[in-house]
């Protein structure tokens, strides 16, 4: 057996790699620097990591390359834009978890004992969830350019593992927020095992796990068609539980809720640009020629996700609930641009996902404002009459609904606008009928919201707005902007999308 | 044409001043109003520097545009957001921020004493950038943002003092019956799009040759509409008195001297439509002829100086309008009305504010009187204006007054006669009434409420009064000599030559002055004689009980807008409650309902969660052993 060394191309790869080391020297920081000094030092690393993997990304946004590394990673224009999406993502979000006492002080300790007294008497909070942030991020840059079954299943692996833990890490509700995370790691390991079995499918298959061999089968049309579909099938699972698209969507609504709000804002972001980002790249090319197959099916899944995820939100009396509904009908608007499988879907859906994602960690930035004494409060009931003591947080929230609905002059309508017509103009006129429809019946919901900070009564029970700090102040504040610019100057920023999302095979 | 890269500062200095002030919050409250008097002279010097470019260059290499950016690309459907600069817009230009600069100065006396004066010159500056967006829009489409931002600012300006809920109704009422112009212009831009394919204004210049008249007629109207809404016109010209509840500055400026002129603008820039739509012209020359006999009769009986000033612009811009309904022999005279009305009517309005402020905020003219001996600055440059607006040589009404009145009678056919006479009723009405006010006013016996010492204001406030007042002396002239304005207007529109001559320039002159006599006599003899009462009596005739009631305007909207509108609204609710909402809410109860429903899955149990997960995929199992077999 003759061993042959790896052929690496380091410029195209230092994005992940620059993520990597950020995060081993995250871990080496936790054992040598002193308590009080660790997060400052912490935060100063994220966010200096994450802006020179930004640079990188930057730099190389105009290379294409089937193998940076050996054929299991693949560069290309789609892969930049989902990586760029996914750091300024990760950059804003990191100053909102920097921020405040949103973090446990003592994750070993037992909930509510004497060991947790005295580490909360000490004032101090976990630091480990900033390297953690990073091998998360890294996971995610992997997720969207993986070129072969393994590497894809790695990056999942590397993206969830971190997320496990970060869910469990909330400060106040310590014992819901560690059953969340329970939650969240049986689920993902039982929808990795579905991954797996899937991959092992496609093996079956094709005799290949990479991306080039198996698309090579299913336009040869040689293989068993029922291993395919069957790999196909069990491959979506994963992919789609991540994006939580029902019926996989079950984890979403009790994680959301039960995590610490920054970290929600980050998953709930950051996860949807690279799941879909992988799914993006498999669908429109690894089993594009396979349409047929997977093509009604997913079409069936996004009408039920959008019309669950919209009528469900309906009901919710939890902020953190509704919005966590309001991600799974999202996840549905994302699937039809999927299913549409051309050029201007591509183009919509990485659009729609970027702005989705910024939208998103602006909405929990606010949540994590609105407290009284006991830390967050998320039921809806209590935020009656926000917009007269706090016309901040009720009016960038209200935008941010605003924008989720869809509205003109925020970047929801552009990226519902474009997203739809790319469906529509594919032929799937159903699909973008039962969209609208959804979009109406979340509409509903969100301005119901509206409509409770800024037309009811307050409330005088203690709910408290916090004055925000620099950090979340600028984390709202810059979501908020480019939500605004998105909407009302989308040109420039449509026009770099369209011209540079083309995938590579 | 000239492409230039600094006409955006025109716009962008008051801009910056109106975003500063307005997220810079109380900590810019000691400098704001400085800021925004400075950032509105130096747009103004932005014009001034303009002029000079354009004046050194011929005449066809007078306009300059440039392009800002990209807006809207649809399809076939490009709108890229660009300025034009060309000799009309120049004209406003200067006006506005001329004009506009002189009351930012004004207001920082005047506004001294409120605790949100950084507020209002926030929203002035906002206004000046609005405005010049109006006339600087090289399409129908900017045009129509800079339309919409006069219309919030004037809004805001209006309901200033929203504390008391008078003034509040106020600014909503001219909200409202501006939004019925608004939606004019917009079917107005629609009807370009549909028809033509563009809505930049070179764009229907040019297609306006193919184009059917039956479209230009109704697009013609449509821009009437806008006209007559944002000019209050006839029939939309109830709200100009009600917003004379803004601050006496923003009367001046808004609603004198630019916005309320913003609809000759539009029809004298869209003389490429109406030079085509010969039926569209003639509504505007009636709307017009109608508003300046209206207005005047309204300021016959107003005791409020304010609403007599108001009712007197709104005859004012009815001459205007009449004026450009005459085709190319009255575009350039209406604008030449335009600017010298700007100088003596805003100079008036300045005066008033400038009477209230010595008078504690009292408008009554019948509590006023002998105020000559108390504020002399005053009442010098309120009487040159008064000069200006009769008519009188050499004063700047007189040469524009008397440009439209003969223009009236040059305009050919019957209709010449019909127009010329009522612009000379017009020019009668309007000696009587305005004498009327210069009596009540600064003539006469005290009649004051106790309390009140009368003073002349600071320099700060009768500075802008002196400035404008050397307008009202000069600018007449000025444009008139040599035809110096016609000239520079003249390559704008197509001017088929020839106009028959029905009466001489001596004999319109003569008659107007005529009628100025006949109307200042019957003021003096009326007003001077007796002792004006500081109540208005109430045994009067039943004329004088109907022109006090604004000839009926409100009770005309009432009864055939408001009520029969109330009665739709109301119709449509319960249609809409039955039916829409009906349906609406059986869907939301649906969604409520199956959404409790479907909450039933969500039962925190991880076990359940996995189950769900296994069921759905072996249903893509069985659905993919249905695609398969």
């Amino acid at each position: 057996m003759t061993f042959t060394s790896p052929v690496l191309s380091y410029t195209l790869l230092s994005p992940m790699l620059i993520l990597l080391g950020g995060a081993l020297i995250g871990v080496l920081v936790e054992a040598f620097v002193s308590k009080a000094k660790r997060p400052i030092v912490q935060l100063t690393l994220a966010l200096s990591v994450l802006t020179l993997a930004l640079f990188q990304v930057w730099n190389i946004r105009g290379e294409q390359s089937l193998t940076p590394a050996m054929g299991s990673i693949i560069i290309d224009g789609p892969a930049v834009l989902l990586q760029g999406s996914i750091l300024i993502i990760s950059i804003i979000a990191i100053l909102l978890i920097a921020d405040t006492e949103h973090f446990t002080a003592l994750p070993a300790a037992l909930p509510g004992s004497e060991e947790e007294r005295r580490a909360i008497a000490m004032g101090t909070q976990v630091t480990e969830v900033y390297p953690l942030t990073l091998f998360a991020v890294s996971g995610m840059l992997m997720f969207p350019v993986a070129g072969d079954l393994i590497t894809l299943f790695v990056a999942l692996e590397m993206l969830s593992l971190p997320l496990y833990l970060m869910a469990g890490l909330s400060r106040r509700r310590r014992l819901a927020s560690q059953e969340s995370a329970l939650k969240y790691f049986l689920l993902g390991s039982f929808s990795s095992a579905f991954f797996l079995f899937g991959a092992a499918y496609l093996y079956g298959y094709s005799g290949s796990l990479d991306f080039a061999g198996i698309q090579t089968s299913v336009v040869g049309g040689t293989g068993n068609d029922v291993l395919l579909l069957i790999g196909i099938a069990f491959l979506s699972i994963g992919l789609l539980f991540k994006v939580g698209a029902v019926p996989f969507h079950s984890w979403a609504p009790d994680v959301y809720q039960g995590a610490p709000t920054p970290v929600t804002a980050f998953m709930a972001a950051a996860t949807k640009v690279a799941a879909f980002g992988a799914m993006l790249r498999i669908y429109y090319t690894v089993f594009a020629n396979a349409e047929w197959s997977w093509s009604p099916v997913l079409t069936a899944i996004a009408v039920i996700t959008m019309l669950l995820g919209s009528l469900v939100a309906v009901t919710q009396r939890d902020v953190k609930r509704m919005l966590a509904y309001s991600s799974i009908a999202h996840a549905g608007f994302l699937l039809t641009g999927v299913i549409a499988l051309n050029k201007s879907g591509l183009d919509a859906t990485i659009f729609y996902l970027f702005a989705y994602g910024i939208t998103t960690v602006g909405a929990f930035a606010v949540v994590t404002l609105v407290r009284d004494s006991s830390g967050e409060v998320t039921d809806l009931n209590r935020w009656k009459g926000l917009g007269k003591r706090s016309p901040f947080a009720a009016s960038t929230f209200a935008f941010f609904l605003l924008a989720f609905a869809g509205i003109p002059l925020t970047s929801g309508f552009i990226g519902k606008f474009s997203i739809f017509s790319a469906a529509y103009e594919s032929g799937a006129t159903g699909l973008v009928l039962v969209a609208i429809f959804s979009s109406a019946l979340a509409a509903f919901f969100y301005i119901r919201v509206i409509v409770l900070m800024f037309f009811s009564d307050a409330s005088e029970d203690g709910t408290g707005v916090e004055i925000p700090s620099l950090l979340t102040r600028s984390t709202i504040v810059v979501s908020a902007a480019i939500t605004l610019i998105l909407g009302v100057y989308p040109t420039p920023i449509i026009n770099f999308i369209s011209d540079l999302a083309i995938f590579i095979r | 044409m000239g492409i230039s890269t600094s006409l955006v500062y025109l716009i962008g200095l008051p801009l910056a001043g109106a975003v500063i002030l307005l997220l810079g919050g109380r900590r810019t409250d000691k400098w704001g109003h400085l800021l925004a008097t400075a950032l509105s002279g130096s747009s103004f010097a932005v014009g001034v520097y303009h002029l000079i470019e354009m004046v050194n260059r011929p005449a066809e290499m007078r306009p300059t545009s440039q392009k800002l950016f990209e807006w809207i690309s649809v399809g076939s459907f490009n709108v890229d957001a660009g300025l034009l600069l060309d000799q009309l817009s120049i004209c406003f230009v200067l006006l506005i921020t001329g004009v506009g600069t002189l009351i930012h100065i004004y207001s920082i006396a005047y506004m001294s004493e409120d605790r949100d004066r950084r507020r209002f010159f926030a929203y002035l500056n906002l206004f000046i950038a609005a405005m010049l967006l109006l006339v600087l829009g090289d399409s129908y489409l900017s045009l129509y943002v800079g339309w919409e931002g006069v219309g919030l600012a004037s809004y805001l300006l209006i309901g200033f003092w929203n504390q008391k809920p008078a003034y509040a109704t106020a600014s909503k009422k001219a909200f409202v019956m501006n939004r019925v112009g608004d939606m004019g212009l917009s079917l107005a831009i629609m009807i370009a799009f549909a028809t033509m394919g563009t809505v930049s204004f070179s764009g229907v210049a040019e297609q306006a040759h193919h184009t059917s008249e039956a479209a230009l007629t109704a697009m013609g109207v449509m821009l009437l509409v806008a006209a007559a809404g944002k000019s209050a016109q006839f029939p939309l010209q109830a709200w100009l008195g009600d917003a004379m509840a803004g601050p006496t500055p923003v009367s001046a400026l808004i609603h004198a001297a630019t916005m309320v002129t913003a609809g000759v603008y539009l029809i004298t820039r869209s003389n490429f439509v109406f030079d085509a739509a010969p039926i569209a012209q003639l509504l505007v020359v009636i709307v017009g002829a109608i508003t300046l006999i209206f207005g005047a009769l309204i300021g016959t009986a107003k005791d409020d100086i304010k609403k007599a000033l108001a009712a007197s612009t709104m005859s004012q811009i009815g001459y205007m309008i009449l004026a450009t309904g005459l085709g190319p022999i009255g575009y350039a005279f209406a604008i030449m009305h335009l600017i010298t009305h700007g100088f003596f009517k805003a100079g008036m309005f300045l005066g008033a504010g400038s009477v209230m402020h010595g008078m504690n905020d009292e408008v009554n003219m019948r509590k006023y009187g002998a105020l000559r001996h108390f504020m002399p600055i005053t009442f010098i440059t309120f009487g040159i204006g008064y000069l200006a607006i009769l008519g009188v040589p050499p004063f700047a009404g007189f040469y524009s007054k008397d440009m439209i009145i003969e223009s009236a009678f040059n305009s050919g056919g019957t209709q010449a006669i019909i127009l010329g006479c009522l612009t000379l009723i017009g020019a009668a009405i309007t000696a009587f009434y305005m004498t009327r006010v210069m009596i009540l006013t600064f003539a006469g016996t005290k009649r004051w409420d106790e309390g009140v010492e009368p003073h002349e204001s600071p320099w700060l406030m009768w500075l802008p009064m002196a400035v404008l007042a050397v307008g009202s002396v000069t600018s007449g002239y000025l444009l008139y000599h040599d035809k110096a304005l016609y000239k520079w207007l003249s390559p704008l529109f197509e001017d088929h030559g020839e106009h028959e001559e029905l009466l001489k320039p001596i004999v319109v002159s003569a008659l107007a002055l005529t009628m100025v006599a006949i109307g200042v006599s019957i003021a003096v003899y009326k007003y001077m004689r007796e002792n004006v009462e500081s109540i208005a009596p109430t045994d009067v005739s039943l004329i004088t009980k109907f022109v006090r009631k604004d000839l009926m305007q409100d009770q005309f909207n009432e009864k055939f807008f408001m009520r029969p509108g109330q009665l739709l609204t109301k119709g449509l609710v319960k249609t809409e409650d039955v039916v829409v909402d009906g349906s609406v809410r059986a869907v939301a109860r649906m969604a409520i309902g199956s959404g409790s429903g479907l909450r039933g899955l969500q039962n925190g149990f991880v076990r359940s969660y996995a189950a769900l997960i296994l069921i759905g995929a072996l249903s893509l199992i069985a659905a993919i052993w249905v695609v398969v077999s």
